[in-house]
């Protein structure tokens, strides 16, 4: 095989992996603009389905709950979860081992099993008379159950960069008149906050995205996912279809703004490194 | 407002013979019709501020869909029932009816509306999870017509109100039969082969097949079970593809010639493909009806109360019909139909057909799993091919792990060295 034909067959290859993965969102896309609600004739261009969406009340405030109860509790859990990392990572190693398989568990656990487990913890809870007359079930336990699968995405995503950190880093700080709290706050903490950032919008993606848990421990409430199962016993409307488009480019564009940004700093970065260098060369000579 | 200038309009007629009658036909108006928005008026002489000072959160938990809540244009009921009564209603949905009972019985959620089909409220009454109605409360239940009272699930509607009803029947595309079918037995004809769609769930498809056999859809022995099931397997060669609202799409776009489904789902597909058309087989259908009912553990058991008289309204149940395309049991809005709706055969069949129509009652659970069982058995009868599958994929994460073990271990050694 000459290199022109292998060339020719990467790039097929390629095409055909990103078709496979971008396909079906371009199909559920095209469809949000169809003008009957078939889902295999497209029968003409109209945007009423994005419109209805928007006077769809109980789609919009299951979005609504699932947008609140997502960023807090993935701000709740990348707090806790980041000073649980620097705790962890200042124990002994046998323990640092065991606190981190600890929490590997409940993101290798089947999440069904987390909800069940988490659904009949508060269910005891409310038997034993907490929450009063309504019961718990509810924001309460949604939240509690969102940090509970957040914290350890945070644990693994902040842990790694910490340990790269360089341990005299800190003692640096000390030595050269931080005190403990200024060593964290000014030397420690920018340096984990990429890795902070990104757990945080882990935690926010696995948040909005989460159905089982969320369908054990909701109580009356309803989040995006699950108001989007309960219509399936009919055809779905396009709403969801036009729905899901909006969140796509919504999310779309946060990913492509954010690295943006991310490049445009690595590439600060790298300028500077590189006059630093060059000033100190010319010193030398 | 348009009450308002109606009202003064009879106010001005009337004060010019006596003052008086203005006084006694204020009250009498407002007895008659209260009106909520220009689409929803209810009736004047139950009184729905109650609860106004209250802040009672209801939560009413309803299928997917199957409420007239605004979208696509059409009116939201729930909204006016904000608004006429002060109750604030939390909304949610469910997708079955299997879903809504496991809710309920894992104690993590309370409701105060739930809206089951008829066995899963055999069942729920059964168990002692609903609370029976105080019909004081309910007086819209009048507006039900007699023929959707008294079904055997809830003798004497203790527990329930009737909200949506419909039948299965077969629907099929006139261009592609030689001769409108009669019977369920057109789905076991060979001429049809790969022609034909199949309910994809057990207790609908075995409906049809008993029925086809001229035995009861509700199973009295696991025999009974067997000799069902053995018919859908003998199906299945001329089955296309067992199909839930997939079946929207194949119907509409001539995939297949017949299939069998639900009557208010038919009249969707003709709308959009006029070649179908549809038929209560002979042999009789299923009569399904999904009914509003209030679980045991209610908090505002009163004002849920109200909110099923609220549904009964004829102006709501209009709203609610449109929207949804079932079949109403309030007699009222069956009267403000459209003909071609009225006198459908298709949404409102002949007295004959409701006559041999037969409803899903709870099954004992070893007939239950039976049926579970030997629907999944004939699902992958003669797929072959995924029972190995497991087997291997089982195999090669045991070599794998094994290998893994292996590795570590004389990696292990190795470095004891």
């Amino acid at each position: 095989m000459n290199k022109k034909q292998s060339v020719l067959l990467q790039r097929t290859y390629i095409v055909l992996v990103f078709c496979f993965m971008y396909l079906p969102i371009a199909v559920m896309i095209a469809f949000s603009f169809n003008q009957s609600k078939s889902r295999s004739y497209f029968t003409g261009f109209t945007l009423d389905w994005y419109k209805s969406l928007f006077h769809n009340e109980m789609i919009l405030s299951a979005l609504g709950s699932s947008l609140v109860l997502a960023l807090a509790s993935s701000i709740l859990a990348t707090v806790l979860g980041t000073l649980a990392t620097i705790g962890i990572n200042s124990m002994s190693r046998r323990s640092q081992l065991l606190i981190n398989n600890i929490s590997y568990v409940p993101v290798v656990n089947p999440e069904i099993i987390t909800g069940v487990s988490l659904m009949l913890l508060f269910v005891m809870a409310q038997n034993f008379g907490i929450g009063g007359e309504g019961g718990i079930f509810g924001w309460t336990t949604l939240l509690i159950a969102h940090i509970t699968f957040n914290v350890p995405y945070v644990i693994f995503n902040v842990g790694p960069k910490l340990r790269q950190l360089d341990p005299s880093l800190y003692n640096a700080a000390l030595d050269l008149g931080c005190t403990p709290r200024q060593a964290f706050s000014k030397v420690i903490l920018p340096q984990l906050s990429p890795a902070i950032l990104s757990a945080f919008l882990i935690s926010l993606t696995y948040s909005i995205d989460d159905f089982m848990i969320s369908y054990f421990n909701s109580g009356t409430m309803q989040t995006l996912p699950i108001a989007i199962y309960s219509m399936t016993r009919k055809k779905v409307s396009p709403e969801i279809n036009a729905l899901s488009a909006v969140m796509f480019c919504v999310i779309l564009t946060i990913i492509l703004i954010s690295n943006a940004l991310d490049s445009r700093a690595y590439r600060r970065n790298q300028k500077a490194i590189r006059k630093a260098m060059q000033a100190e060369g010319e010193g030398v000579r | 407002m348009r009450k308002l200038t109606k009202f003064r309009k009879l106010a001005a007629a009337l004060a010019a013979v006596c003052l008086t009658a203005v006084f006694t036909a204020a009250p009498a108006l407002a007895a008659d019709e209260i009106e909520v928005n220009e689409d929803i008026s209810v009736s004047g002489d139950y009184d729905w501020r109650r609860f106004a000072n209250d802040h009672i959160t209801l939560n009413v938990y309803n299928w997917g869909l199957y409420i007239s809540d605004g979208s696509d244009d059409s009116v939201n009921v729930i909204s006016a029932f904000e608004e006429l009564t002060g109750i604030k209603v939390n909304y949610t949905t469910f997708d079955s009816n299997e879903s809504l009972y496991a809710k309920m019985k894992s104690g993590g959620a309370s409701y105060d509306v739930i809206f089951p089909s008829e066995y899963m409220i055999g069942k729920m009454a059964k168990e002692g999870m609903l609370a029976p109605l105080n019909y004081d409360n309910i007086p819209n239940f009048a507006n039900i017509g007699e023929k959707y009272t008294d079904w055997d699930f809830d003798p004497a509607n203790v527990y329930s109100v009737p909200y949506t009803w419909g039948t299965t029947g077969l629907i099929y595309n006139t261009t592609m039969v030689e001769e409108p079918p009669t019977s369920w037995s057109a789905l076991w004809d060979v001429e049809y082969t790969n022609n034909v769609l199949m309910f994809n769930n057990s207790r609908d498809a075995y409906a049809i097949a008993a029925k086809m056999l001229g035995l009861s859809l509700n199973p009295q022995s696991v025999e009974e079970v067997t000799t069902v099931m053995d018919a859908l397997k003998q199906q299945k060669n001329v089955v296309q593809a067992y199909v839930m609202d997939e079946i929207f799409d194949k119907m509409e776009g001539g995939e297949a010639a017949m299939a069998p489904y639900y009557a208010g789902d038919a009249l969707t597909m003709i709308d959009e493909n006029p070649d179908l058309a549809f038929v209560h087989p002979e042999e009789g259908v299923n009569f399904f009806v999904d009914s509003m009912c209030i679980p045991a553990n209610a908090k505002n058991k009163e004002a849920a109360e109200m909110f099923i008289n609220y549904m009964c309204e004829p102006s709501v149940g209009l709203a609610n019909c449109d929207y949804i395309g079932y079949s109403t049991p309030i007699t009222a809005v069956w009267e403000m139909l459209d003909d071609d709706l009225k006198y459908s055969k298709i949404a409102y069949p002949d007295q004959e057909v409701l006559d041999k129509a037969e409803v899903f009652t709870t099954l004992p659970d070893e007939i239950n799993a039976a049926m579970d069982a030997q629907w999944s058995e004939m699902k992958s009868f003669e797929e072959g091919g995924s029972g190995w599958m497991v087997i291997v994929m089982l195999l090669v994460a045991l070599a794998i792990s094994g290998f893994n073990i292996w590795r570590k271990l004389r990696k292990k050694s190795r470095d004891s060295y």
